[in-house]
């Protein structure tokens, strides 16, 4: 008996389960507002969702389509400002955790969302930075969603937005960042960590029906698959909830 | 006429307002966030006065933005990010001028832009933080020596110093504060005191405010003095930081107001196919902004039954069970 689910619902529930009760967790757009708000709702009740924009604790009846949207306003125990948003995921007294998306991502968990190709003249222009890069140098950890292709898991990134392990080993704390990194990647074929030492990136859990082998080919460095799992799938428990909970309009869940 | 006589030498239309306020080359701070309170009437209005070579400092902004790039209005970009949430991850005409050099451009993040705006709001040349250390914000300039020394841009784009404070080697980014010429606001309310109340999240919007030599704001209401004095805990701004008020209803369309309506997906859907093609999106701009004479005649063209689609339950803000695929 095997439950059907999508890529993006798979996504949201790995990330979920590294959630806390008590951790602050700082949202974006798409699968990160699923995976927080599934993550409050299903395994950490006493975890607050809260938005870069200064929405804090929202109570998300609907899943919010950008980081602005009034559905972040709505409910909250707080609405402010950006900068006193930034005081939060800064805070050396809160464990905040960050979900990030990017267009690439290097072995060491850093991040580019800004451009591919030349920095002035680009092939490909992205966003930018928007808080990604302030969240990336100051909350506690970061876990980044991706999909996993050969061209976004590269070794060299086009331009470094948001600073994962920067270099590997201690070159984080060098630069003068206090704490934080990269905690997790999250992509539609498995979960990756970060070595606790050389803080390189390895293979954590495969999804049922993927291949370690399908993760490395579409790696574009050197993986270490000697510690992979496979993962465990999402329950209907925690299907339900997300379906008909989280995002009752399947804005997200459908992909 | 006593109604409104505190507020009588700020009240205008958006016409004049942009004409006393808004020239070619001026440096603009657009309120709002990506899908959220942009000012687009005003927006509107500046792209319809042809106004050119504006120098736009934003954090993350998505619609009013984007039109104004598409438009030709913009000459130079200081930003954290261009984007209108699912609907646009990344902002179509942005993304044109940049692949194909046609904007100057330089990349801040979010809360470095909003750091820049506090310390033109209080008035200190340089602010610190520790955001960006390692990134490639810092690593590379986006503007050339020769636009470095133009007026309200600064002579880098940031420095590192040793914290003064330690002994041990402890590096700290100091970003150059930022004045633009006119901060654009739209707001729910304004009271008849001049009083500022903005309703949701305020995003950096008050250090906008407070960072720049004049303020423009549209709002959703004019409210009596005796509200708007009832509760000040409430209230955004005081009356002396703004220069000209405009009251222009559904002013943020197609992006929400808190409280009053959603923003229009339908609207930013189409926009987001449209501004692809630049033959369609110029007649996006003949339909939508040039062709459009009054307020009115843009709300007839939204039509009624989208604008009651996009009502805000007053409640909880924004407007439930809306179809926002």
């Amino acid at each position: 008996m095997s439950l059907n689910y999508s890529d993006n619902e798979m996504m949201a529930i790995s990330a979920g389960r590294f959630i806390k009760d008590g951790d602050i967790v700082f949202a974006g757009t798409g699968v990160s507002m699923l995976a927080a708000t599934a993550a409050k709702r299903i395994y950490a009740p006493k975890a607050v969702v809260f938005f870069e924009t200064g929405g804090i604790d929202p109570s998300l009846d609907e899943i919010p389509m950008a980081v602005s949207d009034l559905r972040v306003m709505s409910g909250t125990c707080l609405n402010s400002g950006l900068i006193e948003a930034f005081s939060i995921v800064g805070h050396r007294k809160l464990h905040t955790i960050a979900f990030l998306g990017a267009a690439q991502i290097d072995k060491y968990g850093n991040l580019n969302t800004t451009s591919i190709g030349n920095y002035f003249r680009p092939k490909t222009r992205f966003s930018g930075s928007g808080g990604a890069c302030d969240v990336a140098s100051f909350a506690s950890g970061v876990i980044t969603f991706m999909q996993h292709e050969k061209r976004r898991f590269v070794e060299k990134l086009d331009y470094l937005t948001s600073v994962g392990w920067y270099k590997g080993g201690d070159s984080r704390r060098k630069l003068g960042l206090v704490r934080g990194g990269a905690l997790a990647v999250v992509t539609n074929l498995g979960v990756m960590g970060f070595d606790e030492k050389t803080k390189e990136m390895y293979l954590d859990q495969y999804y049922p029906g993927v291949s370690i082998k399908t993760i490395q080919e579409n790696t574009g460095f050197d993986i270490d698959v000697s510690r992979a799992k496979e993962a465990i799938p999402p329950t209907e428990e925690e299907l339900m909830i997300l379906r008909n909970e989280v995002d009752p309009q399947r804005l997200i869940c459908k992909a | 006429m006593a109604k409104n006589a505190e507020i009588s030498d700020k009240l205008m239309t958006l016409e004049a307002a942009v004409k006393k306020f808004i020239k070619n080359g001026s440096q603009i701070s657009l309120g709002g966030f990506t899908i959220v309170r942009n000012p687009m009437a005003l927006t509107y209005e500046i792209i319809r006065q042809g106004i050119k070579d504006l120098h736009i400092v934003c954090h993350s902004h998505g619609q009013a933005l984007d039109v104004l790039i598409g438009a030709g209005c913009v000459k130079r970009l200081e930003i954290a990010y261009g984007g209108s949430g699912r609907y646009a991850p990344t902002c179509i005409r942005f993304k044109k001028a940049i692949q194909q050099g046609q904007i100057e451009f330089e990349d801040y993040s979010n809360y470095q832009m909003s750091l820049r705006f506090l310390a033109g709001a209080l008035n200190i040349p340089f602010i610190p933080t520790k955001s960006g250390l390692g990134s490639d914000l810092l690593n590379y300039e986006g503007f050339s020596k020769e636009v470095r020394k133009e007026r309200k841009v600064a002579s880098k784009k940031f420095d590192m110093i040793q914290n003064p404070f330690t002994e041990e080697k402890d590096d700290v980014v100091l970003l150059p504060a930022l004045n633009p010429d006119v901060t654009i606001l739209h707001v729910q309310y304004v009271g008849e005191d001049g009083t500022i109340r903005i309703k949701g999240l305020t995003f950096a919007d008050i250090e906008q405010a407070k960072s720049a030599d004049y303020v423009i704001v549209t709002c959703e209401e004019i409210v009596p003095r005796s509200f708007i004095r009832l509760d000040p805990d409430q209230n955004s701004l005081p009356p002396f930081f703004v220069d000209a008020i405009v009251k222009v209803p559904y002013g943020a369309h197609p992006t929400g107001c808190y409280g009053f309506y959603d923003y229009d997906p339908k609207h930013l859907n189409m926009y987001r196919v449209i501004a692809e093609d630049d033959e369609k999106f110029k007649k996006y701009l003949d339909e939508w902004v040039y062709d459009i004479k009054t307020h009115e005649d843009y709300l007839n063209k939204v039509g009624a039954e989208m604008l009651m689609k996009l009502k805000a339950n007053p409640i909880l803000g924004y407007a439930v069970g809306l179809d926002r695929r």
